[in-house]
């Protein structure tokens, strides 16, 4: 930030010692600013996100559909009841943890990876970082539809570079199996950089003096990285390994440009399967009660998120 | 102060200085270390190269087979095609871009509008439950979009706020707030509450003290956070595609998006909107590189 306006020849000691009847109204008038400031913000929030949560919070109890129209009829808890045991949201659950899983697992490793070589790097530091950044700033709508085209399986450039090494043709979109690769490589292309900017700002803060130590005492460098570096700056990677998480876990858009579920339902995670119930089946009772059961998760891992964050604070 | 890249440039793990027999062992690995990042690096911006690539080929050498990398005809037809359209009109692919235009900047104002006097308020008063209040602000930020949206969708359909640039602008906004508010709070943090207690003795009320002494501290912090809501709007594409249905209100994300739609796709057009849509991104966030942590975080982890 920068420097201090001109008002150092008033001592901090005098800002205490006020009189108290100024004081008084003094206090009357911040509680009146804090309400006047904090309240538009706060309203909107509420007319723009818990409101909705709630009219999704009762739908979830009726049998509603956007297009049928008419009153909506309580059913209670059967959709619920029909989500948690219906084989298709199951396996819709297991796609999406292995997607989370798959993705993150691999952005971590070479996020931190490419920070920790950046880090011990001299020169070229600064160039290197913005180089690696860029793919995280694009929108998943441009890096969705550029690898759509990369991986075609005719004309894209993909299949032609293992085509000139001797290797045959991959059907990246539009084969089970690989489907769900393609989706968690381009995902992880897209937010190597998150993990290893996170993880970057965390070994750069790591002192020096510790390793100056710890080579006086020719440690080796394994035990280095082990016991200096890896323990100051964990706490900074599992916030950027849970943010991510909660992310993959609510990933839609890539999803829908990349393979638009398919083929199949092989790429179909829970949140493309809300979306395909609510504005394509258009059962909006049963869809609410499914976002609503995917909030519930959201808020788990966000409360785990906001604790480690408190904890990183409070360090 | 938040981590920037800058600072991450200059800092860093000691190079210690070494006994000559460890050193040449050192070097080589310097080489495969550089080697590795080259090829990562390589890798990385491979898509990006392609990108640009294919919006300045011809349309035959776009579909060549084998791809190739260097003899093409270099051509800017497709970056003519975005703007005008083949009877010499605009084409509705610009008239969405000035759609994103207006979306994302008008609801990054609105942002900041209502952001920065919470978030200084949250920083200077006390506040019942202020960490509660703060944790419940950025948590709304983390629920699906494609959940919300469904609730979202029924409540525009019944006010009249469906397709309409207002509707797009005002989630926009909500959505834009709990970033705010987090980064702002941070910038409102390292500026010393003293200040405005000095003003306030010079006979300053608390407002005019923020007004005339807190806020011109704070503009590089506002302008930095203002960048990014732009970007998060700019790029946003799930509420985009429910909340409108016309060309008229359709912003830049949905629309190309749906160059992709028919039996043949012209992906020399695709990259070329793609690139024309992602550049002003590139620009904007090389310009607030130093906030690039806790501007990805949404202004959570900062040191």
């Amino acid at each position: 930030m920068s420097d201090p306006v001109s008002l150092t020849d008033h001592p901090v000691q005098e800002a205490s010692s006020t009189p108290p009847a100024p004081g008084r109204s003094r206090h009357l008038s911040d509680r009146w600013l804090t309400v006047a400031f904090i309240s538009p913000a706060l309203l909107l929030l509420l007319a723009m996100s818990v409101f909705p949560l709630l009219w999704a919070l009762y739908l979830s109890f009726t049998d509603y559909s956007a297009t049928r129209g008419g009153p909506a009829t309580f059913v209670w808890f059967e959709n619920f009841t029909a989500i948690l045991t219906s084989a298709q949201v199951h396996l819709r659950a297991f796609t999406t943890l292995l997607y989370v899983v798959g993705a993150v697992t691999l952005q971590t490793v070479l996020g931190f990876s490419i920070a920790y070589l950046i880090s011990r790097r001299v020169r070229g530091r600064g160039v290197l970082t913005t180089l690696f950044l860029v793919p995280m700033m694009l929108s998943p709508v441009v890096v969705g539809l550029f690898w759509r085209f990369m991986l075609d399986a005719q004309f894209g450039v993909i299949n032609s570079m293992l085509g000139s090494i001797g290797l045959g043709q991959v059907e990246w979109l539009t084969k089970q199996n690989t489907a769900l690769i393609s989706l968690i490589v381009v995902d992880t292309w897209q937010w190597t950089p998150f993990i290893m900017l996170i993880a970057l700002a965390g070994l750069t803060a790591v002192p020096k003096y510790l390793y100056e130590a710890a080579s006086i005492d020719r440690a080796s460098e394994w035990f280095r990285f082990r016991t200096i570096t890896l323990p100051l700056v964990w706490p900074l990677l599992l916030i950027a390994v849970l943010f991510r998480a909660i992310e993959a876990f609510r990933l839609f858009d890539l999803v829908y440009i990349l393979t638009s579920g398919g083929p199949g339902v092989s790429t179909e995670t829970l949140s493309f399967h809300v979306y395909k119930v609510a504005f394509l089946g258009f059962n909006t009772g049963t869809a609410s009660a499914y976002g609503i059961l995917m909030v519930l998760i959201v808020i788990v891992l966000a409360q785990l998120y906001m604790r480690y964050l408190n904890k990183l604070k409070e360090d | 102060m938040a981590v920037s890249v800058n600072e991450a440039v200059s800092a860093g793990p000691a190079r210690d200085r070494t006994p000559p027999a460890r050193r040449r062992r050192g070097r080589g690995r310097a080489v495969v270390e550089t080697a590795t990042l080259t090829v990562l690096a390589a890798v990385m911006l491979f898509p990006v190269l392609w990108m640009i690539e294919t919006s300045i080929k011809e349309n035959r050498d776009v579909y060549a087979i084998p791809a190739k990398f260097f003899d093409f005809t270099v051509t800017l037809d497709h970056f003519k095609d975005v703007f005008v359209a083949s009877g010499g009109g605009p084409t509705t692919l610009s008239g969405s871009f000035l759609n994103s235009v207006i979306v994302a900047g008008v609801s990054t104002v609105l942002a900041t509008v209502l952001g920065v006097p919470a978030a200084w308020a949250y920083s200077r008063f006390s506040v019942k439950a202020k960490k509660d209040q703060l944790f419940f602000i950025l948590s709304t930020r983390f629920m699906p979009p494609v959940v919300v949206v469904i609730p979202i969708f029924l409540m525009y359909r019944q006010v009249g706020l469906f397709d309409t640039k207002l509707g797009l602008i005002l989630i926009y906004t909500a959505f834009n707030v709990p970033f705010t508010i987090w980064m702002m709070k941070g910038f409102v943090d390292e500026v010393p509450a003293e200040y405005e207690d000095a003003a306030m003795l010079d006979g300053y009320t608390r407002l005019q003290a923020f007004w005339k002494f807190t806020l011109p501290l704070l503009l590089p912090g506002i302008a930095a956070t203002a960048v990014f809501a732009l970007i998060f709007s700019w790029n946003e594409f799930v509420f985009a595609i429910f909340l409108t249905s016309s060309d008229a209100v359709r912003t830049a994300p949905p629309a190309i998006a749906g160059l992709i739609g028919g039996t043949t796709v012209d992906w020399g057009l695709v990259a070329a909107a793609s690139i024309v849509f992602a550049l002003p991104v590139l620009i904007f966030s090389y310009l607030v590189r130093k906030h690039l942590v806790a501007g990805v975080t949404l202004g959570a982890v900062r040191r």
